[in-house]
């Protein structure tokens, strides 16, 4: 045995410590959670990591007004509930709220748009935080954008608390095809793409040729079903968050149990049956397409 | 011939242990083959198997409920090797302390979860591990910590903890080698040792 080691060379909130949690998450479901009593029903049935918020987004929907981020001690109780990763959120821009989240301990800051914005013309500078940061994203220049203030996750945007998954599916096909796009051009032309995209030139570089966004990539908004979650992953993303859809269900544990066996059998469609079966109404929702441009949440921060 | 490694894929960083693998494979002058585990019937066609990291609570309950879990611990007694990594080690381990996670048991060793704290207290460093000539890149993000060694072997330490062990043909680390591109790690646990394919 050496022990030679020096403690003196750790490093603490690099891209490569805050990357590397998303990473741990792929494959998983994250759900929402209000209370220690949802948060308790969340790992039970297998959640990766919770999300704790003071409503969840089909509520905040109905409720209106501002919504904030929730209540230090509501999210204490929660991390004191469950042995997994405890996520917050924080309203777009409002770098106060995400300091108070990463000092009351959560793993991860969801800079989210189902909030009311706080600063109508920047994120977060999400680099100066030793806890990574997840942003939302309906195309590859703003998943890049995020990325560039430096988030360690990106998820679709979706239309969230509408119980509708069609915003998701197309937010998901914006970044996979634009991503495909940049694999057949020249290095020139990936710089254009970046001026005209307002994207970092660097990212769209590295994008391109890695095939696929350099952190991990989620899918959120509007998935209310196992079929919705294996949907989801079809179309490429790494793992699911589930908002309103286990809790606004009929039977929360019988629809996260099978959210979360949708995601790891979602290419089964004889296992997908199986978990797909009994599981109680999902949460009632709201059709995207009958949304007036207002109500919606997913123009928010650009 | 290649070599048939299988990643553990319920949940977890598995395209960065199947990326490892075949570089480290690759070194040797050997070709690997991943299969991604995520049924039982497939664990017994593997030469080698990684346990990624994750959510253990997660990964324990697919791997009991899919029964996974009986054809890894009889790939163990076979001689053939395992890397298991933080989420992997929890769940690969002899006891992880909490009822939540049900144990392997293929590692003779007992876990704290979350040891090293939350992930604004996840961290990489230079790590000395035993068998590697210079220090290992270690990231460890919501770490486990190591608490009691049986029959295990101690790799390397820090802070006075053991984050890596070898258990006969079982290599364990509370670190994650899977994140970056040196794959001594892997080499050391598949392509070192006596048990190798």
């Amino acid at each position: 045995m050496t022990d030679a080691t020096d403690l003196e060379e750790l490093r603490r909130g690099t891209d490569l410590v805050k990357r590397g949690f998303a990473k741990m998450q792929k494959g998983g479901v994250i759900m929402d959670v209000v209370n220690r009593e949802q948060a308790r029903i969340a790992e039970d049935v297998g959640a990766v990591a919770v999300m704790s918020l003071e409503a969840v987004p089909a509520d905040i929907r109905k409720r209106g007004g501002v919504a904030r981020m929730a209540d230090p001690a509501d999210v204490e109780e929660i991390i004191d509930e469950v042995s997994v990763p405890v996520m917050g959120k924080s309203r777009i821009g409002h770098t106060k709220e995400a300091e108070i989240l990463e000092a009351t301990g959560v793993d991860m800051i969801d800079e989210s748009e189902v909030l009311t914005p706080a600063d109508d013309r920047f994120h977060i500078d999400k680099r100066d935080f030793t806890a990574p940061f997840v942003c939302g994203a309906r195309n590859l220049g703003e998943a890049l954008r995020r990325i560039d203030e430096g988030a360690a996750m990106i998820r679709t945007k979706g239309e969230a608390g509408t119980g509708d998954v069609n915003q998701a599916v197309h937010h998901q096909r914006n970044i996979k095809g634009a991503i495909r796009g940049l694999a057949g051009k020249s290095h020139e032309e990936r710089e254009e793409w970046a001026r005209e995209n307002d994207a970092p030139a660097d990212l769209v570089h590295e994008t391109a040729e890695m095939g696929r966004l350099p952190v991990v990539n989620f899918a959120a908004g509007g998935i209310a079903t196992p079929a919705d979650a294996a949907l989801m992953m079809h179309h490429g993303c790494d793992g699911i968050f589930v908002g309103s859809g286990i809790f606004g269900a009929e039977n929360p544990e019988a629809m996260g149990t099978a959210i979360v066996e949708a995601v790891n059998n979602w290419d089964d469609p004889d296992r997908l049956a199986e978990i797909a079966t009994n599981v109680g109404e999902g949460m009632q929702g709201d059709a995207n397409a009958g949304l007036p441009e207002e109500e919606k949440l997913q123009g928010r921060g650009v | 011939m290649s070599i048939e490694a299988g990643v553990v894929a319920v949940q977890g960083d598995v395209s960065e242990h199947a990326a490892a693998v075949r570089r480290a494979a690759r070194s040797h002058g050997e070709d690997a083959t991943v299969t991604e585990i995520r049924t039982a019937g497939h664990v017994q066609d593997c030469d080698l198997l990684l346990l990624p990291g994750g959510e253990s609570t997660a990964i324990s309950r697919h791997l009991q409920r899919e029964g996974i879990a009986a054809e890894i611990r009889a790939h163990v007694d076979a001689g053939k090797p395992v890397l298991a990594t933080c989420a992997g080690l929890i769940v690969a381990s002899a006891d992880a302390n909490d009822d939540r996670v049900t144990e392997l048991d293929i590692v003779d060793v007992t876990i704290q979860r979350n040891a090293f704290g939350r992930q604004k207290d996840s961290f990489e460093a230079p790590l000395e591990v035993d068998g590697l000539d210079d220090p290992f890149p270690a990231v460890f993000i919501r770490a486990p910590v190591i608490d009691g060694v049986g029959d295990a072997e101690v790799l390397a330490e820090w802070d006075g903890r053991p984050v890596a062990v070898r258990d006969g043909p079982v290599v364990g680390t509370s670190f994650h080698p899977e994140l970056t591109d040196d794959c001594r790690i892997h080499d050391l646990a598949f392509f070192e040792s006596a048990v190798a394919p």
